[in-house]
């Protein structure tokens, strides 16, 4: 799988508040409707100025705070094509999986990759190419990697229930 | 060598002899946890294709995070909730007024040593606090669990924080775990298991050992765990109905790293906006004025946390200005607190007495911030816009910090009264 996109790129410790507000959390079920909101209190032109495959760029932490999923789906339905960051909070983590929205962690991409611009990801050879040069990092474990191949976590265990 | 509590548990849970940090494993739990975002878990679960959830007896629902309902979309939330339960034949079912689910589940006996919890919310690290192996996931892998009973883990490495010392007058857990999260970083604990040991933790009460677990999270910690003791057997005696087995790391478990503290000389620490680890001793911020008082959530609304509020405001008025809101965390502390005249205190006080729940800790309702205001919150979390206004600014500090400042206006060290 190839991606390639526009880069939006944060700090450190970006949380779930700040991707997706608690206030919203029992009252918008509508995915396309979360999507509306992303990023909602830490960078207000993100979720009307986003393109289908932008990647997000971002350093230590992310999506650290509560376990709420919609922090992932909203992100994936606002059409991000994957999120690079230095390190992801376990929870998030899990989330991004199971919601089918890849996650990268690399060290060192997240310094040298800059705002706005187009970055090239090469997911089966662990490859992320911009304007600094070539990163490398390592796949999933085998066991995710199922799980984000089959679209996400319901799509995975449906068809583990139909063939039991 | 030895073995972790963490890898110990989790050998037991997924039927392995023995199994080592870093392997992913597949586990049963003993309780799912959900709480007002079960109508939304099972709406996914209805995409699995099952029509009846595995383990009925397995699942634990609290209606908390927003109770009574705020508005016809909240009610309506409720609303299929119970519809749910009752069609699925789930007891463990707690409707509106119980309670915070993490003061609830150890209150009603399904937090007990040796347990697996997962919980579809980040605090369900809190019953570390009684020896279960408890950690968050999301609303699909709750109903995941609900139709298969069973979940993917990564066994993780474990951090042993050693504590001692005596607790200085008016300084509790609360300013320990604000200490440690400042010192560590909000990704100190990334994807680990944290035990809190030594001997400050075994004197203190079961309600600082929740507070400790419930903000394990907040540096990014998998679970918090402390070693259940006669105090534990205790607290769980007359609620735990079950036989369990006390699991403990063994004395030579490798422990990837091993962080000492003293807290005899601990100041009474503060978290600033908009970081849970922008964590500053009292007197660098003492002064800033507030407009919000905030005791109460699943981290300081117990019985301890209200009694050390009454005793700092009994008999005296909060500062004009200043709203000072108590959430008790469940029915059980409401009711204690009022039949010890605890509630008439506060609210003799100024204080307004609350309904059992999260409250404003979400942003939901029952107490959302204005831009501008300031709200200094007994909470675990003050992220931007974690009470319902992305200009608002939130701080954390332990209930006697909280009850001194709403005395005063501005926050306060309460050794200065
Ligand atoms: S009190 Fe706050 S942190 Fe605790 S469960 Fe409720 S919303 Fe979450």
């Amino acid at each position: 799988m190839l991606l390639k996109g526009k880069v939006w790129k944060y700090g450190d410790d970006i949380n779930t508040d700040v991707i997706f507000p608690g206030k919203y959390t029992y009252t918008i079920t509508d995915p396309e409707e979360m999507a509306k909101h992303s990023l909602e209190d830490l960078d207000p032109a993100f979720a009307s100025g986003v393109s289908r495959g932008d990647v997000i760029v971002a350093g230590k932490n992310f999506g650290c705070g509560s376990s709420r999923e919609q922090a992932a789906t909203c992100l994936k339905y606002a059409g991000v094509g994957a999120v690079v960051a230095k390190s992801f909070s376990r929870i998030f983590f899990r989330n991004a999986i199971n919601a089918g929205l890849p996650l990268i962690q690399s060290a060192d991409a997240p310094d040298r990759i800059k705002p706005n611009e187009v970055v090239t990801i090469d997911f089966e050879k662990g490859e992320l190419t911009c304007e600094e040069g070539v990163f490398t990092f390592r796949p999933l474990p085998e066991e995710v990697m199922g799980i984000l191949q089959s679209g996400g976590l319901i799509p995975y265990t449906r068809k583990l229930l139909e063939t039991e | 060598m030895g073995f972790t509590f963490a890898e110990k548990v989790l050998a037991k849970k997924s039927g392995k002899d023995k199994v080592a940090a870093g392997e992913i494993v597949t586990v049963t739990p003993d309780r799912i946890l959900s709480h007002d975002n079960t109508a939304a878990i099972s709406r996914i679960f209805q995409q699995l294709g099952r029509n009846k959830v595995v383990h009925p007896d397995k699942i634990v629902i609290v209606l908390d995070h927003c109770v009574p309902a705020a508005n016809e979309k909240h009610a309506l939330n409720h609303k299929v909730i119970r519809e749910f339960v009752t069609e699925q034949g789930i007891k463990g079912f707690y409707d509106v007024g119980t309670g915070i689910c993490h003061q609830v589940l150890p209150e009603k006996g399904y937090a007990f040593p040796g347990s697996l919890i997962l919980g579809s919310d980040s605090h369900t690290t809190t019953y570390g606090a009684f020896g279960a192996f408890a950690t968050g996931i999301g609303r699909s892998e709750a109903a995941v669990l609900w139709a298969t009973n069973q979940l993917w883990l990564r066994i993780p490495e474990t951090y042993r924080i050693e504590v001692e010392g005596i607790f200085p007058p008016w300084v509790s857990a609360k300013d320990l775990i604000l200490h440690i999260i400042g010192e560590l970083g909000a990704d100190g604990a990334l994807y680990k298991a944290v035990e809190f040991r030594g001997p400050t933790i075994e004197n203190m009460s079961i309600a600082g050992r929740m507070v400790l677990c419930n903000m394990a999270v907040e540096m990014g910690a998998k679970i918090g765990y402390v070693l259940p003791d006669k105090k534990t057997s205790q607290w769980l005696g007359p609620r735990v109905k079950n036989n369990y087995e006390v699991i403990t790391s063994d004395s030579d478990a490798a422990y990837e790293r091993v962080i000492r503290y003293n807290v005899n000389h601990m100041p009474p620490q503060v978290a600033c906006p908009h970081q849970v680890d922008n964590v500053k001793a009292i007197d660098k911020v003492s002064g800033t004025q507030i407009h919000q008082a905030l005791l109460g959530t699943c981290t300081n609304g117990r019985m301890e946390d209200l009694e050390v509020a009454a005793s700092i405001l009994k008999g005296k008025r909060i500062a004009s200005g200043v709203r000072l809101l108590v959430f008790p965390a469940s029915w059980e502390v409401y009711r204690e607190a009022w039949n010890k005249g605890i509630l008439l205190q506060l609210a003799e006080a100024g204080a307004i007495i609350m309904n059992p729940g999260c409250g404003p800790c979400l942003g939901a309702h029952e107490g959302v911030l204005a831009p501008g205001e300031v709200c200094l919150s007994t909470a675990n979390r003050n992220f931007r816009g974690r009470m319902g206004c992305r200009d608002a600014f939130i701080y954390l500090a332990s209930p006697a910090t909280v009850a001194a400042s709403a005395l005063k206006g501005h926050i306060t060290d309460v050794r200065s009264l």
